[in-house]
């Protein structure tokens, strides 16, 4: 019982978008996005009944994501990464866009597995599959990226500690 | 939607739907390009209710009445035809133009593409026949099992035209019983009704049938 992968696009597409925004940078995060969706439509039909989709097309993002950071690699300009030295005073950014800025300040794993666990909303087993490494490797690196955006993100955006708890 | 507790990502605002409807068409422009599009769909408004159309790369494969339930006319065709099916309007403009034609009365006939994959065996061999009653004509069930060499298979005969996956395209509408009366219709008879109407050249008074839910939409 397969269901026609327009309802998966629908579904899924504004997640996996989600997930592909917090490991890459924007133009990079929607060429991905597309890839995932493309090399998921190839595949489809043979993808196992009763399969989790969105752990399958998170798996998808991730290796397209790889590929884009390859490239940018071989390209070799390092790009300077936009953490708390980058001033945002007097340039009004929504919420969503500081966010991602302070996700890709992080490092690789913990993005990552913020990006898969707290934005895709797998489980840490399926973090650890995806990203390699222990479930507890995986979980680490999630509470590590967490405790790191929490430091810039609300040290940026909210004044008050109120908010935040875990 | 984010399914996360992490009260950070409750920042995220929610609204993708610019985004996501370009990213779909160029999902949709690389899958036609990869021919990976196997079933293109789309629906169109129409005096007798939305319809929903859909395509292979052979050519229009189903047409359904809402009374079908689209989502299920969907899932089906994952099953029996393939489950890489997309929303993708454009490839279905000229059958969605010339329907347009049709119901304004326009159109006698369509010239299209036609994919009979969805009918097996003598239901198939119908169909075929079907398509040759002219508009404004009508013929019987008898008629119809006589023309294809089974003048006995009158019931077999009314099957195919229930299980027509092509209606108003393959004018099962155009076959009434010997009586005169209008026998059955997939969406209702009052639709078979006012295509017969349309097809005379009489405005189709569809609204004051019963049982109608042709409100505008």
């Amino acid at each position: 019982m397969k269901r026609p992968f327009e309802e998966i696009v629908v579904q899924h597409g504004p997640t996996v978008l989600r997930v592909c925004r917090a490991v890459l940078a924007r133009p990079d995060a929607e060429d991905a996005w597309s890839e995932t969706f493309l090399a998921a439509l190839r595949g489809y039909p043979d993808l196992a009944d009763g399969a989790n989709v969105e752990a399958w097309l998170v798996t998808i993002a991730h290796r397209k994501a790889i590929d884009v950071l390859r490239a940018q690699r071989r390209r070799a300009t390092p790009v300077a990464e936009i953490g708390e030295t980058s001033s945002t005073i007097g340039v009004w950014q929504p919420p969503e866009e500081s966010l991602w800025a302070a996700l890709g300040a992080l490092p690789t794993k913990q993005r990552q597995a913020v990006a898969y666990h707290h934005v895709a909303g797998l489980q840490y087993a399926e973090v650890a599959t995806i990203i390699g490494g222990s479930t507890e490797a995986a979980r680490r690196a999630a509470s590590d990226g967490i405790q790191a955006l929490r430091r810039r993100y609300y040290s940026d955006e909210l004044a008050s500690p109120e908010g935040i708890h875990s | 939607m984010i399914n996360s507790n992490e009260p950070l990502f409750a920042a995220l605002t929610d609204d993708e739907t610019p985004t996501m409807s370009r990213l779909h068409d160029q999902l949709v422009a690389a899958a036609d390009a990869d021919r990976l599009l196997d079933v293109a769909y789309r629906t169109v408004d129409s005096p007798v209710g939305t319809l929903l159309l859909a395509a292979t790369d052979q050519g229009l494969v189903r047409v359904a009445y809402q009374l079908e339930d689209h989502d299920q006319v969907l899932q089906t065709l994952s099953q029996r035809v393939s489950p890489r099916i997309l929303h993708a309007p454009r490839r279905l403009d000229q059958v969605a133009r010339q329907l347009a034609e049709y119901f304004v009365g326009e159109r006698r006939d369509f010239v299209l593409p036609l994919d009979f994959r969805l009918a097996h065996g003598f239901r198939r061999e119908v169909l075929g026949r079907l398509v040759m009653i002219d508009y404004g004509r009508t013929e019987t069930y008898s008629q119809v099992a006589a023309a294809t060499g089974h003048p006995r298979a009158v019931r077999a005969v009314g099957s195919a035209c229930a299980t027509n996956p092509l209606p108003v395209i393959v004018p099962c509408h155009r076959v009434l019983r010997s009586d005169g009366r209008l026998g059955g219709y997939i969406a209702g008879l009052h639709i078979k009704a006012a295509l017969l109407s349309l097809e005379a050249g009489r405005h189709p008074d569809i609204n004051s049938a019963p049982h109608t839910n042709f409100a505008p939409r």
